[in-house]
């Protein structure tokens, strides 16, 4: 037990870290192409065209990931925040700071996928419904995050004030979605619920996991590599940076 | 005991006179509230059953931009001339203190929206039961909005751009408030009950009066720092 502290103690200090997500970093993002190319056969090809919807519905392959990223990060952000603010480790700020973008691009993609995937299906790009609206809402809530850490030029003051924020948002969600979905609600039930198996077929439900984890290894590299770079950025002038920038670019 | 009350105090009645002093500064929020309700008549037409199904909504959208507007004044005076630095250093909870800051804004600046809001439920032809519904709505929900607004006007405090800031911030946090005391009026006005929809807003405002001071704090001990 003891070993394993000083193990994670030793990976949250800058420098360890900028090297070990380093060596990290493009293994998952081989892993998430991969991952990508299997999943989009098993979804496009393997897959049997839907009794009801025909083709469109393969777009859930990816409308459903980048929902799942979409909540899970921002939940995610806020605990790096957190973990920052409190214990002021440096290497939480930089992660909570490096989810923001990814959150906001997965949010994104999980609407324009929702919305093409609405025109076939409802007769219509967008409806006011307590799925959409809410992780529109998510949305907001990244942009506002991205948008007060870019306002602050101190970056240790940044990255406080922002944490606020995310943990304020955190706590905001779930009395968002539930006020929402009190407001209205016409969506299709969710089809993968833990306590009963999927009613889906489960070629399609391989297809929407292997899809799940391509998204889980394109954050985790993503990420990775933000933090990376915005750690490096923060500490230039200590000795660690100096010594790998020095002997990277002699 | 006596000298935290005190102190709450002491800073509740300085606020008060500071906003009596500068009349203008919540006069202009109030008189925001009402120019932005009146024109929605001229941009939709006045069919008034139209305008009627849209009360609600415009009222509350109305208030909820007016308060906004009142923000960023909420702690840049004080910040301006140093007495923050001064109720932070006071040996008091700052956590209390900032209720204290407030509940001054929203007396300033909350309820008079709450006052002026039957005489616009009247313009845009609600009935009585109605407009008292909007009211008590009003009354739970803009308080909510003030202190929500303020963890918004303390993150942003000595930001250039700050005011345009807080909307991107606090705008998305105002929807459950915004849900509700909209929903209320709009259960009443199709011949149901509003008491599901006022008892969630109450709730509602127990749970941000129970967190949002602590948040407001840490952000003001942050910007300050």
């Amino acid at each position: 037990m003891a070993e394993q502290r000083v193990q994670w103690f030793k990976f949250a200090s800058p420098p360890n870290f900028y090297d070990l997500s380093g060596r990290l970093a493009p293994w998952f993002a081989a892993l998430a192409a991969l991952l990508a190319v299997i999943g989009l056969y098993i979804g496009f090809i393997l897959a049997p065209p839907d009794y009801q919807q025909g083709n469109s519905y393969r777009i859930m392959f990816i409308h459903v990931p980048t929902a799942w990223m979409s909540m899970f990060l921002y939940v995610l952000m806020a605990v790096y925040a957190a973990i920052g603010l409190i214990w002021r480790i440096k290497t939480a700020e930089a992660m909570a700071k490096a989810i923001a973008p990814t959150g906001a691009l997965f949010a994104f993609l999980c609407l324009w996928t929702g919305a093409l995937w609405g025109k076939p299906t409802w007769g219509t790009y967008w409806v006011w419904d307590a799925r959409l609206t809410s992780q529109l809402i998510l949305l907001f809530l990244y942009l506002g995050y991205i948008a007060l850490h870019a306002a602050i030029e101190d970056r240790q003051r940044a990255s406080d004030a922002s944490a606020i924020l995310a943990l304020a948002g955190v706590v905001n969600v779930p009395i968002i979605y539930f006020s929402v979905v009190w407001w209205n609600t016409l969506h299709q039930g969710a089809s993968i619920t833990v306590t009963s198996a999927p009613a889906m077929e489960t070629v399609m439900f391989a297809a929407l996991m292997v899809m799940t984890f391509a998204c889980w290894m394109y954050a985790i590299a993503v990420v990775l590599w933000r933090a990376r770079l915005e750690l490096m950025e923060r500490e230039r002038r200590s000795a660690w940076v100096v010594e790998r920038m020095g002997a990277e670019k002699p | 005991m006596t000298g935290l009350l005190t102190a709450v105090m002491t800073l509740l009645r300085r606020d008060l006179i500071l906003a009596l002093r500068r009349r203008q500064d919540a006069l202009v929020v109030l008189g925001f509230f009402v120019v932005v309700v009146s024109l929605f008549p001229l941009g939709v037409g006045p069919d008034p059953q139209l305008l009627r199904s849209m009360a609600p909504g415009v009222l509350w959208v109305s208030a909820l931009l007016a308060t906004m507007l009142s923000l960023e004044r909420l702690f840049a005076d004080d910040f301006r001339d140093g007495s923050l630095e001064q109720i932070l250093l006071a040996p008091q909870p700052l956590s209390l203190l900032v209720v204290s800051k407030i509940l001054a804004h929203w007396l300033v600046t909350g309820l008079p929206l709450v006052l002026a809001s039957p005489l616009l439920g009247m313009q845009l032809g609600l009935n009585g039961t109605e407009i008292l519904t909007l009211m008590g709505a009003l009354l739970l929900g803009t308080p909510i909005l003030s202190l929500v607004g303020a963890i918004g006007a303390a993150l942003t405090l000595g930001l250039r751009g700050g005011g345009v800031l807080i909307s991107l911030l606090i705008l998305p946090l105002y929807v459950p408030a915004l849900v509700l005391g909209a929903g209320a009026l709009d259960a009443v006005m199709y011949g149901s009950s509003a008491q599901a929809h006022l008892s969630l807003l109450a709730s509602l405002l127990i749970v941000t009066l129970l967190l949002a001071p602590w948040a407001i704090a840490a952000a003001l001990r942050i910007m300050l720092d």
